[in-house]
């Protein structure tokens, strides 16, 4: 990821856009996929991976697919370096982009587990529309508060599909 | 004849209120989801999934199906009227149909689109119709060798004939079939891949996986391709259809072509979006007009369309006789079908009759349906891509982490999505192949059953899978399939050689 790091200090004053390189993110992906690979042919090495007396044991298959997946991301590493290419995997205003949806994703899948789907939900909607579509805030709360209502009445009430509910959804009595 | 009263029969399944309401509801959830950035054909299938548990089978596939067939006719929405391919086979429709837009004649494109796919998806039904229930009997006498051949042969078809380079098909399909073996092994009762964690005990759910690595990823490559959705505006009237439909007899040929490419490459797994390319090259070769295609010409909608739908459509039919989908969406569907408590393959037409007949009947009344419904509503779906994206996207992104939860009922399988969009994303941007992947994923299991099972019967002698003369010739087709770039490029270079012969001769 070394070459990703050096462009961040050339953003400034270039003419084109700047960004990550493909390049370094193929490697880290192949990287990725190899140390997977390597763990899983490890695991099945232990349970056993090779033959008994009942026939295959556990580990055979799964780590003859493991030594498949090592000897393909070695082809894509390798394909990477006999290529050399200046193409970006994604420019940082992209990136920026993309972490304005991935944050609030985090923080509202973190937020499920304390406040229940439903209030969560509303909440995410208000902040995205106030932050990314700059709408006002009772715009926000009103939208969030009216789609998780009805929600509550397709999941909760008319499938009787339980969704994880908080202190609000305790309070009412559900 | 036996097959054709099982048809009528399964005809008057579908045709009850109950199921008739499901297919028009099915349809139009399935145009929003075609219509929606991040919602697909295969995670709408998959999200709405766990809604159906409570329903009979019947309902329920007729249902799910229905929002495979709205998706798909949803998709050219996008394609024509924003220049957005809702999905990857649409690609092709936008070539010609943008430009159409952009002229003014967003209504003929469309119902050009529209009566494509309809066509393209009932030769799709009509070959499964005849052609399934033979499948099946067939494969009745298949033992495991024989199906770990078939599953064999799909994978080495997705590496031989895919277009991204052979090492990431290979790695994705890998990672597939691995995610698949994480937890209790199913023979020896051993712990594999946990690690220790409970969680990972239960294994990778693909429901999950798909949510994730087709939703959450597509929301973030919108965002990152900067939503500017400059639409046209599209009317439909009755006076514009017939006007089209008027056009199409002087298309038969490009529509049969296109048709059997899409046949023949749903049932091989080559998929719609290989065949919608396809369609659109040959259409282009074989017209006269040929130098107007991309620039709005009727023909590269038609061939494109009818060849997807014709491709979607018929991936179901190795789905229902052998058990082994087609496409993406075909594997969420067999993976609904495991659990409403049905198991897939070729005895599904002998045990489960009202079933399969009843979903075959409801491919002709559904797509049937969706044209109709389609062509009328064309303006209120163009109107959903208006909604300001700092509304709609939240409200996928919840969509999907509900229908993440209601799989299984369990809040890490919500951070499960999360880390799958992020896997999707990536995997998209460096070209790793993601259908193989779920195809991986759904069937890992049973090919790996299917694989041991031979293993035992033979003692592990791999000669097992050329005992007999069907296993042997798809294990040898499998392999002509895998390496098939190999053999092209020196098949290619042998016929460049004689040309040269011929040339030095002369």
């Amino acid at each position: 990821m070394s070459d990703a790091s050096s462009h961040l200090d050339e953003t400034t004053g270039g003419q084109e856009e700047r960004g990550v390189s493909r390049r370094s993110v193929e490697w880290a992906v192949a990287a990725l996929l190899f140390a997977l690979a390597a763990i899983v042919i490890w695991d099945n090495q232990r349970i056993g991976a090779g033959w008994d007396d009942t026939g295959p044991q556990a580990g055979y298959f799964p780590m003859r697919i493991g030594i498949a997946v090592l000897v393909s991301a070695l082809c894509v590493a390798w394909h990477v370096l006999r290529h050399p290419s200046k193409e970006l995997f994604a420019t940082w205003s992209q990136l920026k982009g993309v972490a304005q949806v991935l944050v609030p994703l985090t923080i509202y899948v973190a937020l499920i587990g304390v406040l229940g789907i439903y209030v969560a939900s509303a909440l995410f909607i208000a902040a995205f529309m106030r932050y990314a579509g700059g709408y006002a805030w009772w715009k926000g709360i009103a939208t969030g508060a009216i789609t998780n209502l009805v929600l509550f009445v397709v999941f909760e009430i008319q499938f009787k599909v339980p969704l994880p509910k908080g202190p609000l959804e305790a309070w009412l009595g559900y | 004849m036996e097959d054709f009263g099982a048809l009528m029969h399964g005809f008057s399944v579908v045709l009850s209120w109950h199921n008739m309401g499901l297919m028009f509801v099915g349809i139009l959830l399935g145009i929003v989801v075609g219509v929606l950035p991040g919602l697909g054909g295969p995670n709408g299938v998959a999200i709405l999934l766990p809604l159906t548990f409570g329903m009979s089978p019947t309902s329920a596939i007729i249902l799910l199906s229905c929002i495979y067939w709205g998706a798909l006719f949803g998709g050219a929405i996008t394609s024509v009227l924003f220049n957005i391919p809702g999905e990857a086979w649409s690609v092709a429709t936008t070539f010609d149909g943008y430009p159409m837009a952009q002229q003014g004649q967003a209504g003929e494109a469309l119902t050009l689109a529209f009566t494509g796919s309809f066509l393209g998806a009932i030769s799709g039904v009509l070959l499964i119709t005849f052609l399934a229930p033979l499948v099946a009997s067939f494969a009745l006498e298949f033992g495991p060798p024989e199906f770990f051949a078939v599953f064999f042969l799909t994978f080495c078809s997705f590496i031989g004939m895919g277009k991204e380079a052979k090492a990431k098909i290979v790695a994705a399909m890998g990672v597939g079939l691995l995610l698949a073996a994480v937890g209790m092994d199913t023979i020896s009762g051993e712990l594999r891949m946990t690690f220790g964690s409970g969680e990972l005990l239960r294994g990778f759910d693909f429901l999950v996986v798909v949510i994730g690595l087709f939703g959450i990823s597509e929301i973030l490559m919108t965002i990152e391709e900067g939503l500017a959705f400059k639409g046209k505006k599209a009317r439909i009237d009755l006076k514009v259809v017939l006007k089209t439909w008027a056009g199409l007899p002087r298309y038969w040929m490009t529509m049969l072509r296109s048709s059997a490419i899409g046949c023949w490459m749903g049932v091989t797994p080559g998929g719609a979006v290989a065949a919608s390319f396809m369609g659109y090259g040959l259409a282009k070769k074989f017209s006269r007009r040929g130098d107007h295609f991309g620039k709005g010409e009727a023909e590269g909608v038609l061939a494109p369309e009818t060849a997807a739908h014709a491709a979607g459509t018929s991936a179901l039919l190795p789905m229902l006789a052998l058990g082994i989908p087609g496409s993406a969406t075909a594997a969420v569907l067999l993976g609904g079908l495991m659990i409403w408590g049905l198991q897939p393959g070729p005895l599904l037409f002998t045990e489960q009759k009202d079933f399969v007949w009843g979903l075959i009947a409801s491919m002709y009344m559904g797509n049937l349906a969706g044209l109709i419904i389609v062509l009328s509503t064309v303006p209120l779906f163009a109107a959903i891509l208006r909604i300001p994206f700092s509304i709609v996207a939240p409200m996928i992104l919840m969509v999907c982490a509900i229908g993440a939860f209601t799989v299984n009922g369990s809040s890490s399988d919500i951070w499960m999505m999360l880390i799958f969009g992020v896997v999707g994303y990536v995997f998209k941007k460096l070209d790793y192949p993601l259908a193989p992947m779920v195809l991986a994923l759904v069937l890992g299991d049973r090919m790996e059953d299917a694989f041991r099972q031979s293993m035992l019967g033979s003692n592990g002698n791999i000669a097992v899978f050329w005992h007999n003369g069907l296993s042997g010739t798809i294990v040898t087709l499998a392999l002509v399939l895998l390496f098939w770039p190999v053999i092209g490029a020196v098949l290619g270079k042998l016929r460049g050689q004689k040309d040269k012969l011929v040339a030095d001769a002369a």
